[in-house]
């Protein structure tokens, strides 16, 4: 076989100043520059890389330079790398080194972002750049220090020749990255009921056993202080109910709801069934439609105003759908509710779910 | 106890003169069963179709699956099935039951707009429901008006649940072929078996359940189980129909009527009891939607477990969202009294999978099978033809307004299919880290 026919896959190669063998601490400042060959761990790369792919340069950048000037360095690397036109770019390994696992990660992730082109890199699991760069580019486990320099050119290397075929389908743990942050749906060969079963037996005996899902730790966000002040306060009505004017006029989805409305009640003392409605896709609306009242309580707020139990009702109500929608929503909604309700000048809100 | 399972297997389904089972294929008298669901005078309309593994259906919206079987007396004549539904108030779970293997009673028609789920019978969406490999009668059936939705989801839950025991029984009427294969489940009692094996683990399974009302609720021996008490059955009575469906929740992870019968965590602890465990039983309990009733059913749960000497427990969940919490609070308890747990639950981690899968956690969650998430998108292409209302898909949880394109092709979330996640980890589904 002719070697010289194949159209090798080119492979870009971003390292330090010390693993360039420009020098340690004291040469950090050292400012981007490229070489068109392979050097330092760039050669263990280069053996495992062949015959079907081949380093065509190696851009290099000093650490402490990267980390004071990285808007500067991030971009005079991007142009030295895509002057090389790479088919894929491999950062370090940064082992447990923290400025280069930094400037690793984000060289990664910046190419692919930015030029379009498959990226990875590799650092110690404790490396600061993991928990930076994990969920924006593929970050393989090494070691701790460039001892394990030969066997992590060797995952890199099979790594970055699968992920220019678009062949890096499987999970995390399978493929060998640290996980992006991302859920995804897979085929087992067993039934989930068989894998329960499974899981427990390892556990009734004692040996070890792989959860599928670390359970994630919440958000506790601390409750305002109680009103002082009750019959001067701004009240505001939110709920997760579902309740909008008839016709949905925003489009909010019935479950896993991606955005919330927001709807003047300025003169309005009654929730009436002929002008408001439930679009909630998680109950059984009957009771709703027949008076949306029961889901935002609107009638009773108003009473209250008028027998002066509390200060104002605010002019507006906030309403979504709370049926499979992703917490990142709901943090999202929160957020920006939240905002905008203490712009407006509320001093407290009753929420409402079902 | 013992029960023995006489599975005839279903390789076909046809239109025919009598209701029968001949050389694989499962005939059926339509003019007959349509006769029969017709005896409730409250439907407007009824109808019947066919839809078989492989073929361009898509069936829509649907509620439930049932699969035919009828309980067959000593002299060998049908006796109904579903004890407080299709058969007098007595034990499932002993003698002999005659199973139509292989096929499905799909029932199918407006509930509540929204909490059905849809089935396609071939295509990258087929490979997440069972129902695309069940040779399936579908029962179509529009209310009269003004009917309750209460009374209507009653009407139609029954009305599956009959149609699927008189196709069972004319088939045993009219000369069933012996069955393909015999299932035996024989175990005694808790008490018996835990002296006959005094050194294998003590198990239970907690089987949760949807029990919210307003038609999210599940029936054992025909009573409405949101109202009461946890309880324990033995593994047999889950196997052999006292479980009914009544949910209209979202389609992924509802346990349809046929999912019951065919759970596979009991199946898989019956599969190791006497050699790897003692089966104690199953608690089917509550997901209740007011805190006392979710403590209330958590220490219950807990109670019986102890009461038995349970050494380790399984917990599945059913449905997402609120029940999180049911989930968190049994898996709380039994590991803090020293009861090792797996649960099995589904997530609901946003289209992109970015997001927190469960709305509720505990630390002590620490063995957790994932059944998938339920937000995870899917491109199904047009079929050929569709059975019921394909516009329903916008109001289906999982769909919406800009699902169904022009053209009959649908985006929606893996929710929107019908047992695409079922929490008793039927699907060979789940979720890893990307």
């Amino acid at each position: 076989m002719s070697e010289s026919n194949e159209k090798k896959i080119r492979v870009v190669h971003y390292i330090n100043q010390f693993f360039a063998g420009i020098g340690g601490e004291e040469k950090a400042d050292c400012e981007p520059l490229s070489k068109q060959e392979a050097m330092g761990p760039g050669m263990a790369l280069k053996a495992k890389l062949a015959p079907e792919a081949e380093v065509v340069g190696t851009v290099i950048c000093g650490d402490g330079y990267y980390g004071e000037h990285t808007n500067d360095a991030r971009e005079r690397c991007l142009s030295l790398i895509k002057a090389f036109e790479p088919d894929v770019v491999v950062a370090g390994p940064a082992f447990a080194a923290g400025r280069y696992g930094f400037a690793c990660g984000d060289i990664a992730s910046s190419v692919t972002e930015r030029l379009g082109v498959p990226a990875l890199t590799a650092m110690y699991e404790e490396n600061p750049g993991v928990a930076l760069y994990a969920k924006k580019t593929y970050i393989l486990p090494c070691g701790d220090n460039a001892r394990g320099v030969a066997e992590a050119a060797g995952r890199m290397a099979a790594f970055a020749k699968k992920l220019v075929a678009g062949e890096v389908k499987g999970p995390a743990r399978v493929e060998g990255y640290f996980p992006r942050g991302v859920r995804k749906n897979f085929v087992h060969e067993q039934p989930g009921g068989e894998r329960a079963v499974e899981m427990l037996l390892s556990r009734l005996r004692g040996e070890a056993f792989r959860t599928e899902y670390e359970m994630p730790v919440f958000n506790k966000i601390p409750p305002a202080p109680a009103l002082k002040d009750l019959k001067n306060a701004t009240i505001a009505l939110v709920c997760s109910g579902g309740i909008v004017p008839m016709g949905n006029p925003d489009r909010i989805r019935v479950s896993s709801a991606e955005s919330f409305g927001i709807y003047d009640i300025s003169g309005v003392s009654d929730l009436t069934p002929d002008k408001y409605e439930s679009i909630h896709g998680g109950y059984e609306r009957a009771f709703a439609n027949r008076d949306p009242d029961v889901i935002l309580p609107l009638d009773v707020m108003r009473a209250f105003e008028k027998q002066g139990v509390f200060g104002k009702l605010h002019d507006k109500f906030y309403s979504t759908t709370g049926t499979g929608t992703a917490v990142s929503f709901a943090e999202q909604f929160g957020r920006e509710i939240g905002e905008e309700l203490k712009q407006s000048g509320v001093d407290a809100v009753i929420l409402t779910s079902t | 106890m013992r029960l023995e399972l006489r599975k005839v297997r279903i390789r076909d389904v046809r239109w025919g003169d009598v209701t029968k089972v001949e050389g694989g294929t499962l005939f059926i008298d339509k003019k007959e069963a349509i006769a029969v669901v017709a005896e409730e005078t409250r439907f407007a309309h009824v109808d019947l179709e066919l839809a078989r593994p492989g073929e361009s259906v898509r069936i829509i919206p649907v509620k439930d699956a049932i699969e035919p079987r009828v309980k067959i007396g000593d002299d060998g004549a049908p006796t109904g099935y579903f004890p407080g539904f299709c058969a007098p108030m007595d034990r499932a779970g002993e003698g002999c039951t005659l199973v139509l293997d292989g096929a499905a009673v799909v029932t199918c028609g407006p509930i509540v707009a929204f909490q059905e789920g849809f089935i396609d019978m071939q295509g990258p969406g087929a490979v997440y429901t069972p129902f695309s490999a069940t040779q399936n009668v579908i029962l179509i059936v529009e209310p009269i008006d003004g009917l309750d939705p209460h009374a209507y989801e009653r009407i139609l839950r029954e009305a599956g649940l009959k149609l699927a025991v008189h196709i069972a029984a004319r088939c045993a009427e009219n000369g069933v072929p012996e069955a393909d294969e015999l299932t035996v489940y024989e175990k005694g009692t808790a008490h018996e078996e835990g002296k006959k094996f005094p050194d294998l683990p003590k198990v239970v399974y907690v089987c949760m359940n949807i029990t919210q009302g307003l038609l999210h609720d599940t029936y054992l021996y025909g009573s409405d189980i949101r109202p009461a008490l946890p309880t324990l059955v033995h593994p047999n009575e889950v196997l052999d129909g006292a479980m009914v469906s009544g949910n209209c929740v979202s389609a992924c992870d509802k346990n349809t009527t046929w999912h019951h019968v065919h759970n596979p965590i009991v199946a898989s602890l019956y599969a190791r009891h006497g050699t790897e465990i003692n089966f104690l039983g199953v608690i089917p309990t509550q997901e209740s939607t007011i805190m006392d009733g979710k403590l209330r059913a958590a220490r219950m749960n807990l109670s019986i477990a102890l009461e038995l000497g349970a050494q380790g427990a399984i917990i599945s969940e059913e449905g997402y969202g609120n029940p999180d919490s049911d989930l968190c609070l049994n898996a709380k308890y039994f590991e803090q009294a020293g009861i090792r747990t797996v649960v099995v639950s589904d997530e609901a981690a946003g289209t992109d999978g970015a997001s927190q899968g469960l709305a509720d956690t505990t630390p002590e969650m620490i063995a957790f099978v994932s059944t998938g998430n339920v937000n995870e998108m899917l491109e199904v292409p047009a079929m050929a033809r569709v059975i019921g209302c394909p516009e329903a898909i916008a109001n289906l949880s999982g769909g919406s307004d800009e699902s169904l394109r022009p053209d009959g092709s649908m985006f929606v979330e893996m929710q929107s299919i019908t047992a695409s996640t079922t929490e008793i980890g039927y699907s060979r589904v789940g979720c890893e880290w990307v």
